[in-house]
């Protein structure tokens, strides 16, 4: 069987909002809704958790132009889409940053999820970003600050230089659980080839 | 052939490098540590599913989804159509295909977006479309402008489509551009180039269709989609023998 070649990335650019989010971008009526945008409703199983991601390059300043998208499973670590998930939870959502830089996702704490041999994920949720001057989108995951336990047994961080696990992990704060990746420089984040 | 395992591996010499210092905005906003890689998990071969439920009746045509009644968008007319198909050379159905681009004279609707050629104001320049049970998409549109960008002194972007594509797991997510057969900016542009592989450029190139056009309404480009595939499991292995 001959392998086909996967279509090769180019970078998303400075004006992806109008495809990926129309009425963010201010074109309203073509679409309803821009998608991504809710990941709960009232029904949602699980603790609410407010995710706010901020973006910086190598020079420390912040991209408001980028695109943040979100994947993680739900309260009982299901991912959607199956017949066990929580029908009321997307586990998706993509959002654009507001004028400060500030990438807001409104969702729930995950439950863990197995890994690829069977042992148990620390809580995290899966984040791709793409922006102007980025040409191939960046996978990264965030974990939570209280499940330190888990992210010393977790397969994934064991797998990241000691030094830098904490650019992966969350920090508290008044509003949610907030966090910054950094694309280069001293606490440049940790990236992955998934 | 599985339809949840681990994806195979993504040839990062294939795509572009994140660092292509040529395309300027590259050299600030990409990462100079290596990537740490591991195996897929289920946070990696899932992914979000949409239902042909969430799509409008104009959501495919970028020459009315905008435009005032009776009125429609300015510029040569397309249709742009093809397969979204995985590596295995397997159609991807229900995958969502978004695409924006700019209009006939090279302007996006967008407030960071300052080129002197007029907006159209039937023209917003999205659309979006969920591949058939075989995987095919077709979306109407016009032909996009070139347009002059702030790289070098006198950067012009070939006439391209943005496409973002969706498949089965997060992993495959994908973003590209779509250029048209014979376009002689294609080779001159710092974003095309960061594409080492000329077979690889090549794969984003559309190639004009005339079987498929709508004589005296549109001509046709023919623009096919390979995502990643899915390795075998080594249960699939083991009932074939392998």
């Amino acid at each position: 069987m001959t392998k086909l070649r996967e279509s090769p990335s180019q970078t998303a650019g400075p004006y992806v909002h109008i495809g990926c989010m129309p009425n963010a971008a201010g074109i309203g009526g073509v679409f309803p809704a821009d998608l991504g945008a809710e990941m709960v409703n009232d029904q949602t199983l699980g603790e609410r958790m407010t995710l706010i991601l901020r973006v910086f390059d190598g020079e420390g300043a912040p991209m408001t132009d980028a695109v943040v998208e979100i994947w993680q499973a739900d309260a009982n670590g299901i991912y959607p889409g199956g017949e066990q998930g929580d029908p009321n939870f997307t586990g998706w959502g993509r959002q654009p940053a507001d004028q400060e830089g500030a990438f807001t996702f409104h969702t729930i704490r995950p439950g863990t999820v197995p890994f690829a041999d069977g042992r148990m994920q620390a809580p995290h949720v899966s984040l791709w970003i793409v922006a102007r001057g980025i040409n191939l989108g960046l996978n990264t995951r965030v974990y939570l600050p209280e499940d330190a336990a888990e992210h010393a047994a977790d397969p994934v961080l064991s797998l990241v230089d000691p030094a830098r696990r904490e650019t992966l992990i969350a920090r508290k704060g008044n509003s949610g659980y907030a966090i910054d990746i950094h694309l280069q420089g001293a606490h440049e984040t940790v990236f992955f080839d998934i | 052939m599985s339809d949840t395992g681990p994806f195979l591996p993504r040839d990062r010499v294939w795509h572009p490098a994140a660092l292509a210092p040529a395309y300027r905005s590259s050299v600030l906003r990409s990462p100079t540590k290596p990537l740490v890689a591991f195996p897929n998990s289920l946070s990696e071969t899932s992914g979000p599913a949409f239902g042909h439920d969430m799509i409008g009746p104009l959501d495919h045509d970028l020459i009315r989804n905008f435009a005032a009644p009776g009125e429609s968008a300015l510029g040569p007319r397309l249709i742009v159509h093809g397969r979204v198909v995985d590596e295995n050379g397997k159609g991807v159905p229900g995958a969502l295909v978004e695409v924006w681009q700019a209009n006939a004279g090279g302007r996006y609707r967008h407030k960071n977006e300052g080129y002197i050629a007029p907006l159209d104001p039937n023209f917003a320049g999205c659309g979006r479309v969920i591949t058939g049970e075989d995987g095919a998409y077709r979306f109407l549109t016009i032909q996009p402008g070139a347009y002059p960008w702030p790289n070098g002194p006198n950067s012009w972007r070939p006439a391209h489509i943005h496409f973002s594509l969706f498949g089965g797991g997060f992993a495959q997510r994908l973003i590209t551009q779509m250029y048209f057969e014979g376009d002689p900016l294609i080779p001159l542009c710092p974003i095309v180039n960061a594409i080492p592989d000329k077979a690889a450029v090549a794969q984003l190139v559309a190639t004009l269709d005339m079987e498929n056009t709508a004589p005296m309404d549109a001509l046709c480009y023919r623009f096919d989609i390979v995502l990643r595939g899915r390795g075998q499991t080594l249960f699939e292995n083991r009932m074939e023998g392998a």
